[in-house]
């Protein structure tokens, strides 16, 4: 393995090919940061209007759920760049003034962000009914209406409870991005299978590849240990009084 | 003060609770006791809305539990409940738990919800545990605490659901001597519980229940003298043996 071509110009590129990895890194991880926020703030509410009484809300959060989780991945990026704004007009009226890099990015991040909103509402509704019943029905009888029990007593422990797998989900997350290379997106692994086609240096490029994604899905493991650690309630332990 | 008329209840095709009437009158303290499955945490949470109940009506104050515009967040706020598993916030400590229904329902400032707080973990004797988080404390301590969390809210009556059932043996009493101490100040209570001494003391009814329906409501002496019903005869023939 020779390090020296990370330093070799790309042909036809505005720098060498260490340069167009760490861009390819800068998409990966803005894509993942905003489809991250966007499945957290749409998992989070799915996932509470599962373990409400409204039978129409829980059977809404179902299908919603069963429709991201259901279809493979590679199958919902083609779904959303080529299927949906061909079904509903004003999608493609806006799709056609987008560049093809924003028309990529803002749909690896719509896709991204459903598929792992599914998944983290399946842990948002698991958390809330991992509490006992007894802390739903202490928060009204003290005369907390139904959003402020959710607000202040369910959702603090139930995010604390789902830690770990959410955890795994956002590492998920991180790695899902390569799939943007599909509809183009010229995100971390694009880049590496371009240095490969061009320089013949799979090994390298690819082994470089290999170590980014460990580095950061690890970043990503210790950050939420930290917050873990930060939000842990004294004396409590999961499951039991 | 509550007045609960002719309530049924269904599980779906399993009734639950058959035509049971009883009423709490202001300062009175009635004891529901009963086997387990009797139905008499279902009908004690039926009072606040926490089990709805399909027909019958319940009044509290007055107010209809079980009408379609009652503001039941405003009406739950005014009936204190203790419940068998303590059910604390795990995430607030001990003063949060007290203040944090004081602020966000009856707005009153921190500065006040944390005054009142403060006082009642005095009067339950836990004032050196209010930074401590619920995990922190005793099966005792944390019940005492839930008395302080639902008088924080300065309720007109307090339902208590079995609070000494899930307590080890030598904790018992001192959730009991909090609730004798709240039943002489003349407060509006009803309790269910197995503690036949508790009942003896400070209640003035007993309620029996079997099988989700109310089988005598007499004043205590007549019960615990001569209850009228085999039922009854038998079940405190099996409790007060030990």
């Amino acid at each position: 393995m020779k390090l020296d071509i990370f330093l070799q110009q790309v042909p036809d590129g505005d720098g060498t090919w260490w340069q167009s990895l760490a861009s390819g890194l800068q998409w990966t991880l803005l894509v993942a940061l905003l489809a991250w926020i966007m499945a957290f703030a749409l998992g989070s509410l799915v996932g509470v209007a599962r373990t409400t009484d409204k039978r129409w809300l829980t059977r809404l959060g179902d299908t919603y759920v069963e429709l991201f989780r259901n279809i493979p991945l590679l199958v919902q990026f083609f779904l959303w760049y080529f299927v949906v704004p061909g079904l509903i007009p004003s999608v493609k009226v806006w799709v056609t003034t987008l560049d093809p890099t924003q028309h990529q990015l803002v749909t690896a991040i719509v896709c991204l962000g459903f598929f792992t909103s599914a998944r983290i509402a399946e842990q948002v509704r698991s958390g809330i009914q991992s509490l006992a019943r007894g802390q739903r029905n202490a928060g009204y009888a003290v005369g907390l209406t139904q959003v402020q029990t959710y607000r202040f007593v369910l959702l603090p422990m139930a995010y604390r409870i789902i830690i770990p797998p959410l955890t795994s989900e956002l590492m998920n997350l991180i790695k899902n991005t390569a799939v943007a290379y599909s509809i183009g997106l010229t995100e971390l692994f694009f880049r590496t299978r371009e240095m490969g086609e061009m320089t013949f240096r799979y090994f390298e490029a690819f082994a470089a590849a290999t170590l980014i994604y460990i580095v950061i899905s690890m970043a990503a493991n210790r950050v939420m240990a930290f917050i873990e650690r930060r939000v842990a309630v004294p004396g409590y332990i999961a499951g039991s009084h | 003060m509550i007045a609960i008329n002719n309530i049924s209840k269904w599980y779906g095709g399993f009734r639950v609770l058959t035509d049971c009437s009883t009423a709490v009158a202001k300062g009175e303290v009635v004891v529901v006791c009963g086997p387990s499955g009797s139905g008499k945490s279902t009908l004690i949470k039926c009072v606040n809305a926490l089990e709805p109940f399909q027909q019958g009506e319940i009044t509290v104050d007055g107010v209809s539990v079980g009408a379609k515009d009652t503001d039941l967040p405003k009406l739950r706020a005014r009936i204190g409940m203790v419940f068998q598993n303590f059910e604390l916030f795990p995430h607030l400590s001990v003063m949060e738990n007290l203040t944090l229904a004081q602020i966000k329902v009856l707005g009153r400032t921190p500065e006040a919800a944390t005054a009142k707080g403060a006082a009642l973990l005095e009067r339950v004797g836990l004032a050196a545990h209010a930074a401590k988080f619920p995990g922190q404390l005793s099966g005792g301590q944390q019940q005492r605490v839930a008395i302080a969390r639902a008088l924080a809210m300065d309720p007109i009556a307090m339902l208590f659901d079995e609070p000494t059932s899930a307590l080890d043996p030598e904790m018992i009493n001192e959730v009991l001597d909090v609730m004798v101490d709240l039943a002489k100040e003349g407060m509006t209570m009803m309790v269910v519980t197995h503690e036949m001494g508790f009942a003896r003391k400070v209640a003035h009814r007993v309620v029996f229940m079997d099988k989700g329906e109310i089988v005598e409501d007499a004043p205590k002496e007549d019960f615990f003298g001569k209850p009228r019903s085999e039922r009854a005869q038998l079940f405190l023939s099996k409790i007060l043996q030990h």
